[in-house]
């Protein structure tokens, strides 16, 4: 547990650091949720039902933005080679890259959407179902991309694959998440079911997200 | 303890790299790698450690601990040194020790000093020259013990003061009992080693 732990530590150090890019992805998705509005226009009833959408959209591609890296740089740097020689299983090395890396994308993400609700007029009573159905979602988001993101480790731009690879696995994850949001802002559905199955899509990525990756990276061994 | 490699047989990207490879290394035993270049030297050495897979043959390790694989009882220093730039020389050992270790304590300062780097110790790596680099990488075998020492091309780098201090840690090792297989163009300081060659002479 140890090893987890100081990979955890280390993943997250880095990534504060310069060149990390932690913020990275919170400020891009501050910019494309401002972007937003210049493009649909000032018509505050269309933006508040196209808000959680908006936000969730803006997550999505935020949450991608950094995960290209996740592996990439340690294949680089010859560091993959000696996380695969600990004891630690490949599955919880890789867990372990993926929690840090939602804690210092995927958390920031959450954190400043109450701010760019406003912008979007999301109804303050809105808020906590959309945060609620954004903290379940983004690990899932993330779990989802480590599989991309370990396929494409070798590859130098992996990024655009990535995101090929990756999106169209997401689209369950979105669907329920913009509909659990939906439900509190549109009614007249309740909250409960599609928030339940997004819970449910997040625990399985959680899962299945660390043993594929680990078998894309050992499968890319050469 | 004792590793044998029987019949080992290595294919990257299609091409046969090498095939019908024995050898054999006890504990307080060197064996010297040579080979030209592309004679698979480094396939060798990353087969040892778990990172190319094995097309045939059987590498088996006896005695040490035994619910552990190869690997997890190799220290493997490659061309690359596993560094990252943003931070210390100090944090850099701190977290491949701790992440490697798997019983033992961890002696950081210790390990810097083997290797003349602590006046460094709070410096980013990135400042680091590519001696200084491969020196820090060589802290990380002293920091953590493990048996068995995979080094590829130690020497590149260093200079000769280096090379005295990592022919005496090498030395170190063997006394105490470890296992070293490296892989070199020219002398790297070890007593009477036992020679594999590769390829055609």
């Amino acid at each position: 547990m140890s090893a987890f732990v100081s990979l955890l530590k280390r993943d997250m150090r880095l990534a504060i650091r310069v060149g990390g890019g932690a913020l990275m992805g919170a400020f891009f998705f501050l910019i494309v949720v401002v972007m937003m509005p210049f493009a649909v226009g000032p018509d505050l009833g269309l933006l508040s039902r196209l808000g959680p959408a908006i936000l969730w959209i803006g997550a999505l591609l935020a949450s991608l933005l950094a995960l290209d890296r996740l592996f990439a740089t340690d294949h680089e740097d010859g560091s993959l080679d000696l996380l695969m020689m600990g004891d630690m299983p490949l599955e919880l090395v890789v867990a372990a890259k993926a929690v840090a890396h939602w804690l210092t994308t995927g958390l920031p993400l959450v954190l400043i959407t109450p701010l760019l609700a406003l912008m979007l007029n999301v109804e303050p009573k809105a808020l906590g179902p959309l945060m609620l159905t954004l903290v379940v979602g983004t690990p899932a988001l993330t779990f989802i991309g480590l599989v991309g993101a370990a396929l494409s480790v070798a590859l130098r731009r992996g990024g655009l694959l990535l995101a090929v690879l990756v999106l169209p696995l997401t689209v369950p994850v979105l669907i329920f998440g913009v509909a659990a949001a939906n439900t509190a802002i549109i009614g007249p559905t309740p909250f409960g079911p599609p928030f339940t199955i997004l819970c449910g899509l997040s625990l399985m990525s959680l899962v299945i997200g660390p043993v594929a990756a680990a078998a894309a990276l050992r499968h890319g061994l050469e | 303890m004792q590793l044998i490699g029987d019949n080992l047989r290595c294919v990257r990207g299609g091409r046969e790299v090498f095939a019908d490879l024995n050898f054999r290394v006890a504990s307080g035993e060197a064996m010297v790698v040579t080979g030209r270049n592309g004679a698979g030297k480094s396939s060798l050495l990353r087969v040892i450690a778990g990172l190319v897979h094995l097309t045939g043959g059987q590498l088996s390790l006896d005695g040490g601990i035994p619910e552990a694989s190869v690997a997890e009882q190799a220290h493997y220093l490659g061309h690359q040194d596993a560094l990252k730039p943003s931070l210390s020389v100090a944090e850099n050992l701190q977290f491949w020790a701790e992440f490697l270790r798997i019983e033992g304590s961890i002696e950081i300062i210790p390990a810097l000093q083997a290797v003349d780097l602590q006046p460094l110790a709070d410096l980013p790596a990135a400042y680091l020259s590519a001696g200084q680099r491969r020196r820090l990488s060589i802290a990380r075998l002293v920091a953590i013990k493990r048996p068995i020492w995979l080094l590829d091309e130690p020497t590149s780098a260093l200079d000769v003061a280096s090379q005295g201090r990592l022919a005496k840690l090498m030395r170190a090792h063997i006394a105490g009992g470890g296992m070293i297989i490296a892989a070199t163009h020219g002398p790297i300081g070890l007593d009477n080693p036992r020679e594999l060659q590769m390829g055609p002479q």
